[in-house]
């Protein structure tokens, strides 16, 4: 099954000398990363501003001149396909993936390193040529991020010539430097675990990102496959998804393609996607709860068979996006029957978070508050997935802001309070400083509250019947006069949580440059990347000898140890030594809560 | 160890198996571990092609290429020809491995040289087989059996020159630095992707030649 | 324990939310209250599970926070813990879906005696097809569709013959009968919603979907797309009246079979330009407009759009507005074409006035008109040439002032609310995003250089 000769070599990488190959063309597993996750954050922020503007029309319409129907179609696709797949996929897999497995797992690099250079540059790539459609004549594609044909590439849309290309071009690009990170992380995990690490000590990070990655390396084919077939439909005139149609009342020349078949391979890919961000969250959280509960996680096992059986099924639910597509009907028993059997293994996870906390020593730091955060939104988002997912319920409910609000709370919010947690966890280790305590915790305070006065409201937009994407409700005499106050509050209070992401853009900075040092283990953290030499770790991660892991990734608070952690690294004989020299530990290391 | 039963260990005991996983060193090398999931990716882009062209047949405006007299592959001559030469480029790169095993350069170097060759001259097979098609009217946008067609083995070429891309630049690096242990290894990654290759090629020869009524049965079978 | 507070806090505010909340599903008028017990229950499952789950977190937060004991408990897993839970979150996920399987079943199958209505979408107006006397469609094909047969019937099916067709964006539905809605789109997806029947099915291109449901209560009830179909996505709304019976016949009756749609018979220009006398007072002898008399250059109109813009002055759906004085000029002189064809032969007529340029009176930056211009162009074409096939007229050397108080007018809701006016909806809305003067100015400097 494994294979220990990568991580069992001596150090022998050849250091890099020169400023442009240790920043720039670095081959090194943690300077990728966090040019991943820097070039994620800004198109995030960009996509941010988008929704800023797209809440501007929905809460105050005909206020603002330069919001057309073109422009808030084009803002709502540019914000959602961001989101998804630039911000989400690539912070999580390319940013987390890429720092933490080579760490966690004890190896010294990916296997590949110069495969997992050339797929950040790709994806680098990827964000230029998606960005370039703002400059294009017509402006980025207005088509919804699902790009459903035929209407993605019929000029009724915007953007619908260089748009669409840009983007379809954009999302190749993305595939194959996923691609390439993909294989990367996955053969690491498989084949350059250190001594010792077997599959089931590696903490839940690793298996979450683990998992994804190969969520993702079967999934995004089904988008590139899609991808290539719209492309050709729309630049050579095929007809894979197009059906005879007229156009703005002229006959087009395609002839019987079949528009839900692209639906079925966007979902295919789109619903894996799902999960391709969520259980990396899932993984990175569990570690957070546990480390600063001061307790193992609960139920390991069962959090780790909860991943791959939500993974395995996370292929055959996705048509549940579909139940009003017009596909045969049948299709609704199945697929409602998977999509609920799939809350089975996600409420398993629920509780044993919290049962994590249960009888813990919790530490409410910044991390901690944003996990217990997750716990709550997660939650609440997860449950009303559990109305869509049953075919009769999503009927009325298909389509409307109970959807958006939906998916926001489970894909967006609740993954992004993990991408928080992580960072307040991990930052110390990438950069050595603590981030600022205060900051963080009004930080998580406006987000948190703020995210909830957005969302909750939202939910019962969807009740009343008010349709996603639409640019203006107008009059409809069943949507009462008051939704629109609804409306505008959720805009203040989405404004408002915009613009307190600076807060946590100006810690970053701050933080960076006059942050209090944190030392290199600052959580008292058993897993292996807070182990290393160096904080922040040098490439090599490891200095002269790799690690030798002797115990699985959670010893927190065993009983009859004098510290409430032993690290993966430490022998069972090592212990009780330990416990002697402890005290000059934790003074130096202080109590970071 | 078997995926499954490693998910059963219960980690917190600390006498668990690792002693074992110690030992236990199998003949994977971590490229190797990449290709199959690369080739694993590649077979789902196939199958999934391959799943709307099987639901893309049954719609009216669909003629297959093959089934009656006048279409183009009812006589597929051409593409039995490219076939057997794929077939040979593969013999050469699976002898070329041989060589290299058995350090015998001179056969290497004959070797590698077939298969450039061959898989060189499939490729020129292939372009000629559009050139004919186009030739005969059956361009790539006037029905989607032909853009299938025309897709599909775009796709599968194009995925033949990455391959010949990986080998080229494993031939430079034999030809400037000589070591021969470094070839054969990759040798073997290439041999299991250009087999690979064959039998996706030999898989579409087949689904691209069948008759209107093959793809109806099919399609019946699999519940369109 | 400030999370715990919080967490606490929402939970309660979630709970109180949902029972004062004004907003909820709108009354039901479909036999499917089904759908909504479903929801009810689905609400107490996840409800309770959202209260207990988040209850139990709170309270182990405050139980276990720091301080509260040295040291946590060291606890791998405990199967007995698990199983039980398991085994309540599958008790309680089966109560939701079986039933909910079970009234799927139903909407899959509609009833014998359910009546089929077609409904066709299109970039972004619905349209109508009643099967007629011999309770059997026509066959359809896309390819067939032209200005004269917008349904894209097959003009030799004599299936097809007798098929009601209604143009607008308003049906009419019969109370308490099973109806069948077969959908199809002419150009891309879209979805349609009676947001109070409960059920939704998207209208896909190249095939035709259906969904059943039974109208339980009189009245009208708005249409809305639910899929993305294009920048006029959200203006593409229609309307379901629930009629009894008698009523519903009644209106069905009006509506012309496919036959007669395709027996159109072109006005006449020689009797046209007779009855044009009246009308060139105001418009004048070349139909050239008059500022003056605030009458509009119609020397260029296509003779669909003035025939349409004739008969809804003469039904009162324009020009009735207490607001529209012009307007009200307009309806009188538009019922004096009394005659069977007169509209028609005068639109003919119309047609043969040469078109002159007009002078300009309104400076705006052409610039930002331009792109103002983007959304219209859509339907009213790049050069504002007018697209019949969207109904949609042309702006293109009409007088600036005219365009102008149009905008305004639809703007205010003077022109295009009232119920019968199909298109008028889609132009309000659109006219709303000319947010100020400024930009109706500069849209219309724009529309002077076409």
């Amino acid at each position: 099954m494994s294979n220990v000769a990568i991580a069992d070599q001596p150090d022998d990488s050849h250091h890099p000398k020169t400023f442009i190959t240790k920043y720039v063309w670095s081959q090194d597993h943690k300077v990728i990363a966090i040019q991943y996750g820097t070039v994620a954050i800004f198109v995030g922020l960009i996509a941010l501003v988008l929704s800023g503007l797209m809440r501007l029309q929905l809460g105050f319409p005909d206020s603002f001149s330069f919001i057309d129907p073109s422009a808030y179609y084009q803002f709502i696709t540019m914000h959602g396909i961001i989101m998804v797949i630039y911000l989400l996929t690539a912070l999580f897999l390319g940013g987390f993936g890429n720092y933490l497995i080579p760490l966690m797992i004890g190896a010294r690099d990916m296997v590949f390193p110069y495969l997992n250079m050339l797929s950040f540059w790709f994806y680098l790539l990827s964000v230029l040529v998606l960005l370039a459609s703002f400059f294009v004549p017509g402006g980025p594609s207005g088509a919804g991020w699902t790009l459903y044909p035929p209407q993605a590439i019929l000029p009724g849309t915007p953007g619908a010539d260089w748009g669409i290309l840009l983007m379809l071009i954009s999302l190749a690009i993305f595939i194959i430097a996923f691609t390439m990170g993909g294989l990367n992380y996955v053969t690491t995990v498989l084949q350059a675990r250190a001594k010792g690490m077997t599959l089931m000590r590696m903490p839940l990070s690793v298996w979450g990102i683990f998992v994804a990655t190969i969520l993702g390396l079967f999934a995004f084919p089904a988008l590139l496959v899609s991808a290539i077939m719209m492309l050709l439909d729309k630049t050579i005139g095929t007809s894979f998804f197009m059906p005879a149609i007229i156009s703005l009342g002229e006959q087009t020349g395609y002839t019987g393609g079949s528009p839900i078949l692209f639906q079925h391979l966007f979902w295919f890919f789109g619903h894996p996607e799902v999960y391709i961000v969520a259980l990396p969250a899932f993984g990175m959280v569990s570690d957070v709860l546990a480390t600063h509960a001061r307790k193992n996680i609960f139920g390991y096992r069962q959090m780790v068979w909860a991943i791959v059986a939500i993974g395995g099924l996370s292929f055959v639910v996705w048509a549940h996006h579909m139940y009003v597509s017009g596909m045969n009907p049948y299709f609704g028993f199945f697929f409602a029957t998977t999509t609920l059997i799939i809350a089975i293994p996600t409420a398993i996870k629920v509780y044993n978070w919290v049962l994590t906390l249960w009888k813990g020593n919790i530490h409410l730091t910044t991390p901690m508050l944003f996990a217990i955060g997750f716990i709550f939104t997660f939650t609440h988002g997860g449950l009303t997935g559990l109305f869509l997912g049953n075919v009769v319920v999503d009927l009325p409910l298909s389509d409307t802001y109970f959807v958006v609000a939906h998916f926001h709370m489970v894909m967006g919010v609740s993954p992004i309070m993990v991408l928080f947690a992580a960072i307040y966890h991990w930052f110390p280790k990438i950069t050595g400083k603590m981030l600022h305590k205060g900051l963080g915790k009004a930080h998580f305070w406006i987000t948190f509250l703020g995210t909830f006065a957005v969302y909750l409201p939202m939910h019962y937009l969807g009740f009343l019947g008010v349709p996603r994407r639409y640019y203006a409700m107008g009059d409809t005499d069943f949507v009462p006069a008051s939704a629109q106050d609804l409306n505008a509050s959720i805009t203040v209070a989405a404004l408002i949580v915009g613009v307190a992401q600076l807060i946590f853009i100006y810690n970053l900075i701050l933080s960076l440059r006059k942050g209090e040092k944190s030392g290199p283990n600052p959580w008292n953290a058993t897993t292996l990347e807070w182990q290393t030499e160096n904080t922040p770790p040098t490439h090599g991660n490891w200095g002269e000898h790799s690690p030798v892991v002797y115990r699985w990734a959670y010893d927190y608070s065993v009983p009859n140890t004098l510290e409430d952690f032993i690290p993966q690294n430490i022998p069972d004989e090592a212990v009780a030594k330990e416990s002697t020299t402890s005290k000059s530990r934790s003074q130096e290391n202080g109590d970071k809560s | 160890m078997n995926f499954f039963t490693a998910l059963k260990e219960k980690p917190w005991q600390t006498n668990s198996h690792y002693q074992q996983e110690f030992a236990d060193k199998t003949e994977l090398f971590p490229q190797k571990t990449a290709l199959r999931f690369f080739i694993g990716m590649v077979g789902i882009i196939f199958f999934l092609f391959t799943i709307t062209f099987l639901g893309r047949t049954q719609y009216p405006d669909f003629q297959a290429l093959a089934g009656e007299p006048w279409l183009p592959f009812t006589n597929s001559f051409q593409l039995w020809f490219n076939t057997g030469i794929l077939l040979l480029a593969s013999a050469a790169l699976f002898s070329t491995g041989k060589a290299a095993e058995a350090q015998r350069i001179n056969l290497v170097i004959a070797g590698l040289f077939f298969t450039f060759l061959l898989s060189f001259l499939f490729l020129l097979g292939q372009l000629s087989v559009w050139k004919h098609l186009n030739s005969l009217g059956y361009f790539i946008n006037s029905n989607p059996a032909n853009s299938y067609y025309y897709l599909f083995t775009c796709v599968h070429g194009l995925h033949l020159v990455g391959g010949l891309l990986v080998l080229i630049k494993m031939t430079y690096k034999f030809l400037s630095k000589g070591s021969l242990d470094l070839l054969s290894k990759g040798l073997i990654l290439c041999k299991t992707y250009w087999n690979f290759l064959l039998i996706v090629w030999l898989f579409l020869f087949a689904l691209l030649t069948s008759s209107s009524e093959t793809y109806q049965t099919i399609a019946i079978l699999c519940g369109f | 324990m400030k999370i715990a507070i919080a967490i606490i806090l929402l939970v309660v505010f979630s709970v109180a939310f949902h029972l004062v909340s004004p907003w909820y599903l709108p009354p039901i008028a479909s036999n499917w209250q089904a759908i909504d017990d479903t929801i009810s229950l689905t609400f107490w499952v996840t409800g309770i599970v959202f209260i207990l789950v988040n209850f139990f977190l709170a309270y182990v937060v405050i139980k276990y926070r720091k301080g509260k004991q040295e040291r946590a408990d060291y606890e791998p897993e405990n199967k007995r813990l698990e199983i039980i839970l398991t085994t309540i979150t599958t008790i309680g996920v089966a109560a939701m879906l079986a039933p909910g399987l079970l009234v799927w079943d139903q909407i899959i199958a509609a009833p014998e005696d359910s009546k089929e209505i077609e409904v066709v979408g299109q970039q972004w107006q619905w349209s109508f097809r009643f099967p007629g006397d011999d309770n059997k469609f026509g066959k359809v094909n896309n390819q067939f569709i032209t200005v004269a047969n917008p349904f894209g019937i097959n003009p030799s099916d004599p299936a097809g013959q007798d098929d009601l067709l209604v143009s607008g964006n308003e049906v009419h539905m019969p109370l308490e009968q099973p109806i069948k809605v077969l959908l199809r789109s002419k150009d891309v997806l879209h979805n349609f919603t009676v947001t109070q029947f409960r059920v939704k099915m998207d209208l896909v291109p190249g095939t035709v979907t259906s969904i059943w449901f039974k109208p339980t209560r009189l009245g009208s009830f708005e249409i809305l797309c639910e899929e993305l179909c294009g920048i006029g996505h959200f203006a593409m709304r229609g309307r379901v009246v629930v009629d009894t019976p008698e009523d519903y016949q009644t209106w069905l009756n009006q509506q012309p079979t496919f036959a007669q749609t395709q027996d159109f018979t072109a006005g006449d220009p020689l009797k046209g330009q007779s009855a044009y006398m009246i009308c060139a007072t105001c418009h004048g002898q070349k139909g050239e407009g008059n500022a003056a008399m605030n009458a509009p250059k119609i020397a260029g109109m296509a003779p669909w759009y003035v025939e349409r813009q004739l008969r809804y002055y003469q039904q009162g759906i324009r020009g009735k507005h207490k607001d529209d004085m012009f307007g009200q000029q307009m309806a009188p002189m538009a019922l004096t074409l009394s005659g069977a064809t007169s509209v028609d032969d005068v639109a003919a007529y119309i047609k043969t006035l040469q078109d002159i340029p007009v002078v300009e009176t309104i400076q705006g930056d052409t610039k930002r008109g331009m792109s103002l211009y983007r959304t219209c162009g859509t339907c009213h074409g790049a050069t504002g040439l007018g697209n019949q096939g969207l109904n949609a007229p042309r702006l293109a050397n009409q007088h600036d002032w005219y365009l102008k108080r149009q905008l305004e007018n639809f703007k205010q809701g003077i022109r295009g609310k009232h119920p019968h006016d199909v298109y008028g909806v889609q132009m309000r809305l659109m006219s709303r995003t000319l947010r100020d003067e400024q930009s109706i100015m500069d849209i219309i400097s724009y529309i002077n250089t076409l």
